[in-house]
């Protein structure tokens, strides 16, 4: 920033604050500001107005640090990004009012109002970033944890596993099924696999394919796949949509399947007599 | 009053999205939970053939109140490469991409009206209403 400029911002710092703070103050009313008390407000706003001072002051770089920090601050307490813009919105046009009403030729130029814009769009996009970088963090996050509560095969008896399924399987997931079914059949030793449906919102044609499909991978290396936890109401779409599962022995929970996977694999659970 | 909603299908979220204002306006319309089924299912189906075929359209899903009788419609549209033969397509077990082919002729089966309108290289619209009863 050029020293004429910041001199005349820093000359009018008084005027400038004041009209900015009373312009602030004027839309904590609307949005999703209006949870926040009066007090955290003022100290917020004059917290941000110090920053950007030091800014003009000793130039982007040497704050930069700072300004990320206090970004990070209102992200970490949930202030919308939003009162950032507005915020900065109002500093360009408090400041560019005052000073052009200064009376001084060169701060009603083009090249003050250029490179004003210029130091303050700097600034625009360090917060901005912190902030979209922060949304994209969560994004990414969110799905790795999406992707670790997905499929897991546990083996329940010796030659018996079991995967339940929760949630909406897209082809991503679908891909993860398959493999964690085949190599968790292989380096468990299953000959049962019970794959349990009652988590899984919608069955259409496609999440059924997958599942066929899965199943005669299954079959391929000499397991065998028996689908329970089929709710009523999905049995009802599944015979709507003709999707034909005949070659597919079913059961309609959890406890009936393993019942028939024993029964597969020659054994029986008894109560034993004292 | 009537509500519609309008979900852009441009990836797989789409369809959930999709499926889920769906699932809302039918328990709010009042269906049963087989209905409700049906509803998303048929929904889910549509819209992954906009993500499949079309790679990007809309799902309309509005309530529909006709002389005395109350419903849903969903309308699915999409300027993709449409559909050479409707016919064919309504058989089941006809597919173009390796699945089932169980799903357009399931859909009609799963709502009470059912309307398709493509033509080759000019995109597709086909809507669905299922009436409470």
């Amino acid at each position: 920033m050029k020293t004429e400029i910041r001199e005349a911002i820093l000359q009018h710092q008084e005027t400038i604050i004041e009209h900015w703070t009373t312009e602030l103050d004027k839309f904590r009313t609307e949005d999703n500001l209006q949870s926040i008390t009066k007090k955290v407000y003022e100290n917020t706003n004059r917290e941000f107005i110090d920053k950007l001072f030091l800014t003009v002051q000793n130039g982007q770089e040497d704050v930069h640090q700072e300004l990320i920090q206090y970004a990070e601050r209102l992200i970490q307490l949930g202030w919308p990004l939003n009162y950032i813009t507005r915020g900065l919105q109002e500093f360009r046009k408090v400041t560019v009012e005052t000073i052009s009403k200064s009376g001084v030729s060169y701060n009603n130029s083009i090249e003050f109002f250029q490179e004003f814009e210029n130091w303050l769009d700097g600034i625009v996009n360090v917060l901005v970033n912190e902030y979209s970088g922060s949304w994209e963090n969560t994004v990414f996050l969110q799905k790795m944890a999406l992707k670790e509560l997905s499929a897991p095969l546990i083996p329940v008896f010796d030659k018996i596993s079991v995967m339940p399924l929760i949630g909406t399987i897209d082809t991503e997931r679908a891909k993860l099924i398959m493999e964690n079914l085949l190599d968790g059949v292989i380096e468990h030793r299953s000959e049962v696999v019970l794959i349990d449906i009652t988590g899984v919102p919608v069955v259409d044609t496609m999440v059924a394919h997958h599942i066929i499909q899965a199943s005669e991978a299954v079959r391929l290396v000499g397991a065998k796949c028996i689908l329970v936890g089929i709710r009523p109401e999905i049995a009802q779409t599944i015979v709507n949509l003709g999707i034909d599962l005949r070659k597919f022995p079913t059961k309609s929970t959890l406890k009936k399947g393993i019942e028939s996977a024993l029964e597969l694999t020659k054994r029986e659970i008894v109560q034993i007599d004292e | 009053m009537q509500v519609h909603t309008h979900v852009e299908i441009t990836s797989e979220w789409g369809i959930v999205a999709a499926r889920q204002a769906g699932r809302k306006l039918a328990r709010e319309v009042g269906f049963g939970s087989v209905d409700q089924a049906r509803i998303t299912t048929a929904i889910s189906e549509l819209a992954r053939n906009i993500y499949l075929y079309a790679n990007k359209g809309q799902i309309k899903i509005e309530e529909l109140a006709d002389a005395g009788k109350r419903g849903i419609k969903i309308t699915a549209v999409d300027n993709g490469p449409g559909i050479k033969d409707v016919r064919r397509v309504m058989e089941d077990g006809f597919t173009t991409s390796g699945g089932l082919g169980a799903g357009l002729p399931g859909v009609k089966r799963l709502m009470d009206e059912f309307i398709i309108d493509s033509e080759l290289n000019n995109g597709t619209k086909i809507s669905a209403i299922k009436w409470l009863r």
